[in-house]
């Protein structure tokens, strides 16, 4: 497959993701869109990988890519846990997931 | 057409439009469930890469722990598509989607001048992303991220524990 279709493909899960990030108000959803977005990048990593196997003489050229992409994921696990600790309490403390009520830093 | 294109093309509007439906549907479970199925076709394109343990790993860990956990915390608020907070005002929808769809066709059109206009990606073969390769490298170069990640996850546990404990 040619390298720009995976790369459209990406920049379009990316880009639904940034529309849902700017359009919806459940911080729930909105954690969501950023694992989208998280995801889309990780594609992007191992479609440039296994274009520089392509590419390279190396039988395992490209793998410090996918290693990379496994780190991100070990990084999105913990983000997660500790994210939605937060929308919990959040949840608590205003009996809504509506990231409009957390507008109290405002002033 | 070739199997490999076919499957491409599938898993790519799959993924997109699970993807647009996880923006678009009003209940919060169901937007996770069409975020499963994006994670499968995203892990269906890793298999396509012959990037088998990627695959896996995305499963196991997104699809089968980060999305669980998701349903947890939904279930646990008893969130539906009533209790969701009301879209009040519409102008922010329309102006978020006619930003994220510049911001794409801006993208797209950078993109498209460049130089990697028809550089071919390795599908089906190749032993990159097989686990034998990229388990030699994490315990041989990649040893020290591998065991700071540990630790990484211990003080998420333990930052997870102290924010939701009732009263800190």
């Amino acid at each position: 497959m040619p390298i720009n279709y995976y790369v459209f493909l990406a920049l379009a899960l990316f880009s639904i993701g940034v529309i849902g990030v700017l359009t919806r108000r459940n911080a729930i959803i909105i954690f969501m869109c950023i694992e989208l977005m998280l995801n889309a990048a990780n594609l992007l990593l191992v479609a440039f990988s296994k274009l520089h196997t392509a590419t390279s003489n190396l039988a395992t050229a490209g793998s410090d890519a996918q290693i990379f992409v496994f780190f991100i994921m070990i990084v999105a696990a913990a983000e997660v846990s500790v994210g939605l600790a937060i929308i919990v309490m959040m949840y608590r403390n205003t009996h809504s997931v509506d990231v409009n009520f957390l507008n109290r830093l405002k002033n | 057409m070739s199997v490999t294109e076919i499957l491409f093309w599938f898993l790519s509007v799959l993924a997109l439009g699970s993807a647009i439906m996880v923006v678009a549907s009003k209940s919060p479970v169901h937007s996770i469930l069409f975020l499963i199925l994006t994670f499968f076709a995203i892990s269906g394109h890793y298999i396509l890469l012959n990037a088998q343990f990627l695959a896996i790993v995305n499963i196991i860990v997104y699809a089968g722990a980060i999305m669980v956990l998701f349903l947890f915390v939904v279930m646990l608020m008893n969130l539906n598509a009533e209790s969701a907070p009301p879209q009040k005002n519409k102008y922010i929808l329309y102006g978020g989607t006619i930003m994220g769809a510049s911001l794409l066709l801006v993208l797209v059109a950078a993109i498209k001048q460049s130089s990697l206009t028809g550089q071919m990606v390795e599908t089906n073969t190749g032993s990159t992303g097989l686990i034998e390769n990229l388990g030699k490298l994490l315990f041989t170069d990649y040893v020290f991220p591998f065991e700071i990640s540990s630790v990484l996850f211990l003080s998420a546990m333990i930052g997870a524990v102290v924010i939701s404990k009732k009263e800190a």
